[in-house]
């Protein structure tokens, strides 16, 4: 047999976390117009601002077009054939609070995390039992279902909840901030989102705190054909800061699910913002049908001089990735990171990788992305890096780096750059690699199974990223490597 | 029985047949040389003892401990006890010494049905051999192999031997690129492992290993065939006389 034989045969894994939970639900019927925008805030009870805010975003996306892309094919998507809310029918008394023990959380959801292979002590986190150190705002479907720690972090000042409970407690805060990082019509999805999101967390960290703890979130999907619009806007004031994680899992579908979130950071002066996600999305089987659609807007904004915003993303999933996180570095001397590790096996698309935006002086930006590819999977990062006439002595470095698992893959590097201002210093290095039959060897030769062995070659490959990973999310990264390329070796 | 029992082996590579017709017997206990000039099929040899795709066994069997040997994988033979050291080891960038080392370990525990080493054990036992090596600890905590200099990738090798105790360790050329100091280094780390219920083969090109390794048998390999077998003196002559006449001699 020869090596691309074997490892055709290898990558083809089925999906291990295929599957849907029954929970009851809430639908709002397939189609978009203003009526449907109107019922989804009024179901919320959103103040007028909200309404408002709504429709216009709306107004904007119905004279937008669909984007299209080099890298990325897909059957179009009738955003008229979906579902644009839908939430657990219990939502009341579950969003009520977070429950006492694990008896007063839906079995169902324990269910749903224990195929997921989610530890017992963090399904504790997740469900809210008091003495886990993770705080959780788990969202289900659209709606959150428990969110737990509020009191402690109460304590600190912080305030960690869901987009909606924020709506209605801090409006003040949701009107200062919302859309100030990615506005409504930035793009055809975050318009979208705009109009007609569902909920998501809210995190505002008041002048000179250091939340006491990492926040998690841990997002599904599971409506049947439910577009999922997340909103997510987290706020560091003057020398604050927060860790924020962000884990992704989703059942087994037929139909192609969409999936566009908005993503917003604000760090004011000496502030300090670490959003790390692990996602793993259901990729679609073989051929890639059925997987998630995942157009995501994220963007944090370094408003204050010496903040600081860092991205770090492990990829597993999707059938098709579009996302670019960005930090817009405006303060003087504000600093913005991004570690990517993107892993894409079988027919998965991923076209992914970061703005960094200087307009401070002084300001400096690193990129360091790891593209994974396996079976015949396409990976493609694009990255800009613009420094603005008023970023004076800005400086930038990227590493971009590419290993590729058999050879019916591809690595694509998009490197942008764009210096207005003669002072800026960018440096760019890029590498492609192969798993070699020499390391695949050595690596058995030592007692290790093939799988073993091609996992810690992508481990050692994605080292630089894991160690920019919280520990338990490290863990969880390489452990979700593993599983998205279970197969993949030869 | 013997340890390592290879008869009638051919083997080739892309077509390309490149054993034709090893015989060799290897009891526990001893240490065989293997000698001939380049490209003879040393390396492919033990390359094809290790199990490397692509390496097609045509004819012959092998037999390991009492195994069919041509039936295992490669992560099969080592945990039953064969151990392969490189020519070339390859770098593994990212990944911890160390981290090998242990997996190493415990994949070849779990074969035996042990648990996992406990990392108090572990880290006493590789900081003996790693002092016993020469080696400074940061070797531990950096990439496999990666930066290596020629002589630090040999001893790294001996060093993996040392921890993994295997029944057959098949070294290959592993005196190559070493300083005098090196070379001594890894011949007291190869000694250590020799033992009654060992078999070791060194392929080398050089009597100056064979000095501080007594091998027990010396083979010449040719062509892909075992030409000369004899004691520690075919070296000897090897050394004074070089390849010419013993081939002729062979045909
Ligand atoms: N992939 C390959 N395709 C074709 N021929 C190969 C391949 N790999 C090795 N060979 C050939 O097989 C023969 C034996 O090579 P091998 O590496 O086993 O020699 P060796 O005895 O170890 O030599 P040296 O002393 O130089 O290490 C050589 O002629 C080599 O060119
Ligand atoms: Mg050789």
């Amino acid at each position: 047999m020869t090596e691309t034989q074997e490892l055709e045969q290898l990558v083809k894994r089925e999906y291990k976390y295929g599957f849907t939970t029954d929970i009851e639900q809430e639908i709002i019927p397939p189609g978009l117009d203003e009526d449907v925008v109107r019922m989804i805030s009024a179901k919320k009870n959103e103040p007028e601002f909200m309404l408002e805010w709504r429709l216009s975003a709306f107004r904007q996306w119905k004279k937008m077009t669909e984007p299209e892309w080099a890298h990325v094919h897909y059957p179009k998507i009738d955003y008229q054939a979906l579902s644009y809310y839908a939430a657990p029918k219990s939502q009341e008394e579950l969003d009520a609070e977070a429950p006492e023990s694990l008896d007063d959380v839906d079995p169902k959801l324990l269910e749903t995390y224990e195929k997921l292979g989610i530890p017992l002590h963090e399904r504790a986190a997740l469900a809210g039992v008091k003495g886990a150190n993770v705080a959780v705002d788990a969202v289900f479907d659209s709606v959150s279902v428990t969110t737990t720690f509020k009191e402690k972090l109460a304590e600190a000042g912080v305030i960690f909840c869901s987009f909606s409970e924020a709506v209605e407690n801090h409006p003040e805060l949701v009107k200062q901030y919302l859309g100030t990082v990615v506005p409504q019509g930035d793009n055809f999805f975050a318009a979208l989102n705009s109009a007609v999101f569902s909920d998501g967390s809210f995190v505002y960290v008041p002048k000179g705190v250091k939340c006491p703890m990492e926040l998690s979130t841990y997002f599904r999907i599971n409506a049947k054909n439910t577009g999922q619009f997340e909103r997510t806007l987290i706020i560091a004031e003057e020398g604050a800061s927060v860790s924020y994680l962000e884990g992704c899992t989703a059942p087994q579908r037929d139909e192609n699910q969409l999936h566009a979130a908005v993503v917003e950071l604000v760090a004011l002066d000496d502030a300090e913002i670490k959003y790390s996600t692990v996602q793993n999305w259901y990729p679609g089987d073989e051929e890639g049908r059925g997987g998630i659609y995942n157009f995501v807007t994220k963007r944090g904004e370094c408003r204050g001089d010496r903040s600081k915003i860092t991205w770090t993303q492990v990829e597993a999933g999707s059938a098709i990735t579009w996302k670019y996180p960005s930090c817009v570095l405006k303060g003087d001397d504000s600093v913005g990171e991004f570690y990517s590790v993107a892993v894409g096996n079988n027919y998965q698309q991923i076209d992914s990788g970061t703005k960094m935006i200087h307009l401070g002086k002084r300001t400096r930006s690193t990129i360091v992305s790891k593209g994974i590819s396996a079976g015949r999977a396409e990976n493609a990062y694009r990255g800009l890096v613009h420094i603005g006439k008023t970023a004076t002595d800005a400086r930038n470095f990227t590493q971009c780096d590419s290993l590729l698992i058999g050879d019916r893959c591809g690595a694509h590097t998009f490197p942008y750059i764009e210096a207005k201002n003669a002072s800026a210093q960018v440096e760019h290095e890029a590498t492609t690699s192969k798993v070699s039959d020499d390391q695949m060897f050595y690596l058995r030769s030592r007692g290790l199974s093939e799988e073993d062995a091609m996992n810690m070659v992508v481990s050692g490959f994605c080292k630089d990223v894991f160690n920019e990973l919280p520990m338990e999310f490290a863990v969880e990264a390489q452990a979700l490597l593993a599983v998205s390329l279970e197969g993949s070796v030869g | 029985m013997a340890l390592l029992e290879i008869k009638n082996l051919h083997a080739e590579i892309d077509g390309k047949e490149i054993l034709k017709g090893i015989n060799l017997s290897i009891n526990a206990g001893e240490v065989h040389a293997i000698m001939g000039p380049n490209g003879s099929g040393k390396s492919t040899l033990c390359h094809v003892l290790g199990g490397r795709d692509g390496y097609e066994v045509t004819q012959g069997t092998i037999t390991f401990d009492g195994h069919d040997l041509l039936e295992m994988e490669t992560e099969e033979r080592a945990v039953a006890g064969m151990l392969l050291g490189f020519q070339h080891p390859v770098e593994i960038p990212g990944v911890k010494n160390i981290y090998l080392l242990k997996e190493a370990l415990n994949a070849k525990r779990e074969a035996q049905g042990l648990d996992e080493i406990d990392t108090f054990t572990f880290m006493k036992q590789v900081r003996e051999l790693v002092a016993s090596m020469d080696m400074d600890d940061a070797f531990l905590h950096r990439g496999v192999n990666a930066g290596f200099s020629g002589g630090e990738k040999k001893r790294n090798e001996i060093l993996q031997m040392l921890l993994l105790e295997p029944k057959l360790a098949l070294l290959d050329e592993t005196d190559s690129g070493l300083d005098i100091d090196a070379l001594k280094v890894v011949s007291e780390g190869i000694n250590r492992m020799r033992g009654e219920e060992r078999g070791i083969i060194l392929v080398t090109h050089y009597q100056r290993l064979l000095n501080y390794v007594e091998p027990d048998f010396v083979h010449v390999l040719y062509k892909g065939k075992i030409i000369k077998s004899g004691d520690k003196t075919l070296a000897h002559r090897l050394e004074a006389e070089g390849y010419q006449e013993i081939l002729e001699e062979a045909s």
